[in-house]
């Protein structure tokens, strides 16, 4: 526990501060102060997952601009999954399905054929976009909403329990699935040997590791947390799909990714950055504190993100060897 | 090598040499194909399908106007993302640029008044070239000084100028008394008129893509943006300006992709309309892959696109298919142009590199 202080201290610092001040606004206003963080972590959850995949595939050396078609095609098989199944357990599993065979798409194009990261991210994103509005059919419903789970005991605690604890399954499992990650990456054989594999590939190739393979691998198994985002997005947080759902997210999510240097912890309090911004904003709007149009209220997240970016490239190091394909010599 | 394969490698020589247009050839009929089987699931000859894109899109008079309409600012969108790719930047923000020149275009077109119509024309044209080229700008400069990706930086300079657009034609500019939200018409003053079937804006295009391509072909700056666009080591080392490099090249790009707005607004569409010029510059992705990052090719390729777009209406007209086939066709193209599958299946080991953009978030 204290290791895990030590080692994010940053992240924790937000996260404690912010906390802080969410109590302290808890007890002047429960009923707004509680819908803020509902909406926020809402908001937040999508974007952590997808950084979550940015994350895994830096440090293995993969760029992934492919996210956001990687969500919309698990969001899109998640969504038609459930309406053509009946079940939406059935549906989460196969958006889940959709975003893992996204991930293989980008390894195969990145890692086996040595494409140019960037170019084959983008034809990822215009494939979905394409793909997802051809078979797009309107006027679809959910057989059954996704229930709501409360965790026994922790969704008890106020403000924190209903926001984080009383949700539906991938909200819930995403902060199991960010200490996951971020312990399998800092503290097990695969992270290490990952992490090595996005320093210094040749280095790890000497050393034994078959870089090609864990590039493959890893790039892979990211994509099935693409899939929980965008069945997240389908069927949790927006309970349809529409053309285009993913609304940049998975651009956000690498903006937040380098916001949070690479680091899951970090993304994680970037994240909930973006989100409580958000929501505040909305619920002042609402409020009429402030009177700016609609329309620039929902451009706060890509402003921010612009801004977030041009402080935060140069402060942060990405691993030496994303976006570079490596060639085993001889 | 025994003697009959080395004849046959000769024969097939021509098509390895030439394989930037044989692989994109390869790829739009692959793609056709597997369109087809899509559009023989949903019920409907393949055939029928693809013989109503092409007969509205080329064989009547109208159909032939509109291709050429819809041509036109995807020449421009093909060549921004061209110019970019040529200078080692990848403009996916050309979408943004584009709409957010159709919208300053059509302001100095209404606005703008007591001028001889063929000055309210250039300066139509130049303020959409001006905040194309601006907003594209902010792109360049966060790259040069801020470290920040403009893969990502004009991705969300798109969603801004979306909603940015969308507040101004709902309010300060909304033509009065309508419930569409857009602009008023462009004073006569303004438009760009058609010669025949042809826009004026079309011919505007193919000189700007015989200047583009002799820019970069012949001129030392071209030169400077090929070796930047090559090998940016190289280039720091023969001492040329990087920093200003990405900043020009980001203006450049996004020029010409606000000369494609531009002329849209001026001489097709005569007003700004946020649903006018939707998915333009991602097309322009498209067309300058197809086209290998070649400014003339960007002409055939943005010729076949445009076609795809003007018959996908007639196609669900005629036989009930959704005109979303079109971007599953142009999404199959990319995938296949962009991979090296094709490449290596036709021609092994003697296959060419793909186009390289990558560089790194930091740098």
């Amino acid at each position: 526990m204290l290791d895990f202080i030590k080692d994010n201290r940053k992240p924790v610092i937000t996260l404690g501060l912010v906390t802080v001040i969410a109590y302290v606004f808890y007890f002047l206003d429960e009923i707004k102060t509680t819908s803020v963080l509902v909406f926020g972590w809402g908001y937040a959850v999508p974007l952590v997952l997808a950084a979550m995949v940015g994350i895994i595939g830096e440090r293995t050396g993969v760029v992934n601009i492919g996210i956001e078609g990687q969500m919309l095609m698990s969001a899109f098989a998640s969504f038609f999954g459930s309406v053509i199944t009946g079940n939406i357990y059935v549906g989460m599993l196969i958006g889940i399905a959709a975003g893992l065979i996204m991930g293989g798409f980008l390894a195969v194009a990145a890692v086996k054929w040595e494409m140019d990261q960037i170019i084959a991210g983008v034809v990822i994103n215009i494939v979905a976009a394409g793909l997802t509005s051809f078979f797009y059919a309107p006027g679809k419903t959910l057989p059954q909403l996704v229930p709501v789970v409360s965790i026994p005991i922790l969704s008890d605690i106020p403000l924190i329990g209903p926001v984080f604890f009383r949700n539906g399954i991938f909200a819930l499992a995403t902060l199991f699935i960010v200490l996951a990650v971020n312990f399998a990456i800092f503290k097990t054989r695969w992270g290490l040997r990952s992490r090595s594999v996005g320093e210094y590939p040749s280095a790890a190739d000497a050393a034994g590791i078959n870089v090609t393979r864990i590039r493959m691998i890893n790039v892979t198994l990211a994509g099935a947390l693409a899939g929980c985002a965008g069945a997240f997005l389908a069927l949790e947080a927006a309970g349809t799909f529409a053309r285009g759902l993913t609304a940049g997210r998975g651009f956000l999510a690498l903006a937040i990714m380098i916001f949070g240097a690479w680091n899951p912890m970090g993304a994680l309090a970037a994240a909930l950055f973006f989100g409580l911004s958000t929501a505040l904003a909305s619920q002042l709007q609402a409020d009429e504190v402030i009177n700016i149009p609609q329309q620039f209220v929902n451009l706060l997240p890509f402003v921010m993100t612009l801004i977030v970016l041009s402080v935060a490239v140069g402060r942060v190091r990405p691993p030496a060897a994303a976006g570079q394909p490596y060639t085993k010599e001889g | 090598m025994s003697l009959t394969e080395q004849k046959a490698s000769d024969k097939l020589g021509i098509f390895v040499r030439n394989q930037s247009i044989v692989v994109p050839i390869a790829a739009i009929l692959v793609a056709f194909v597997l369109g087809g089987i899509l559009i023989f699931l949903q019920g409907v000859n393949p055939l029928v399908a693809y013989k109503a894109i092409f007969s509205e899109a080329w064989f009547d008079s109208d159909g032939l106007l509109r291709t050429f309409q819809k041509t036109t600012p995807l020449v421009l969108a093909g060549l921004a993302v061209t110019v970019g790719l040529r200078v080692g930047l990848f403009n996916i923000g050309a979408q943004g640029q584009l709409i957010s020149a159709a919208l300053a275009s059509a302001l100095a077109g209404i606005y703008i008044t007591n001028l001889s119509p063929i000055l309210h024309v250039i300066v139509s044209l130049f303020c959409g070239v001006i905040v194309g080229a601006l907003w594209a700008g902010i792109a360049g400069v966060l790259k040069a000084y801020r470290g920040v990706h403009e893969v990502i930086s004009t991705i969300m300079l798109n969603s801004i100028a979306i909603g940015i657009l969308d507040y101004l034609v709902s309010n300060p500019f909304k033509e009065p008394d309508q419930s569409l939200q857009r602009t008023k018409k462009i004073a006569e003053t303004a438009v760009l008129p058609n010669i025949g079937v042809i826009p004026f804006g079309f011919i505007l295009a193919l000189i700007i893509c015989l200047l583009v391509s002799w820019m970069l072909n012949k001129t030392t700056a071209g030169f400077r943006f090929n070796t930047v666009g090559k090998n940016k080591f190289a280039a720091t080392y023969a001492g040329i300006n990087m920093k200003l490099m990405v900043v020009t090249g980001m203006l450049l790009s996004g020029g010409l992709a606000g000369l494609g707005g531009a002329i849209e607004t001026l001489g097709i569409t005569y007003r700004f309309e946020p649903a006018f010029n939707a998915g333009l510059g991602f097309d322009g992705i498209t067309i300058a892959l197809l086209a290998r990052a070649n400014p003339l090719a960007t002409i055939p390729a943005a010729i076949l696109v445009g076609t795809l777009r003007a018959g996908g209406a007639s196609l669900q007209f005629e036989t009930g298919i959704e005109p979303e086939i079109v971007d599953v066709l142009l999404a199959i193209t990319l995938l296949l142009v962009s991979a090296p599958i094709l490449a290596k299946y036709l021609f092994r080991g003697k296959a060419q590199k793909s186009a390289n953009v990558t560089s790194g978030w930091g740098n």
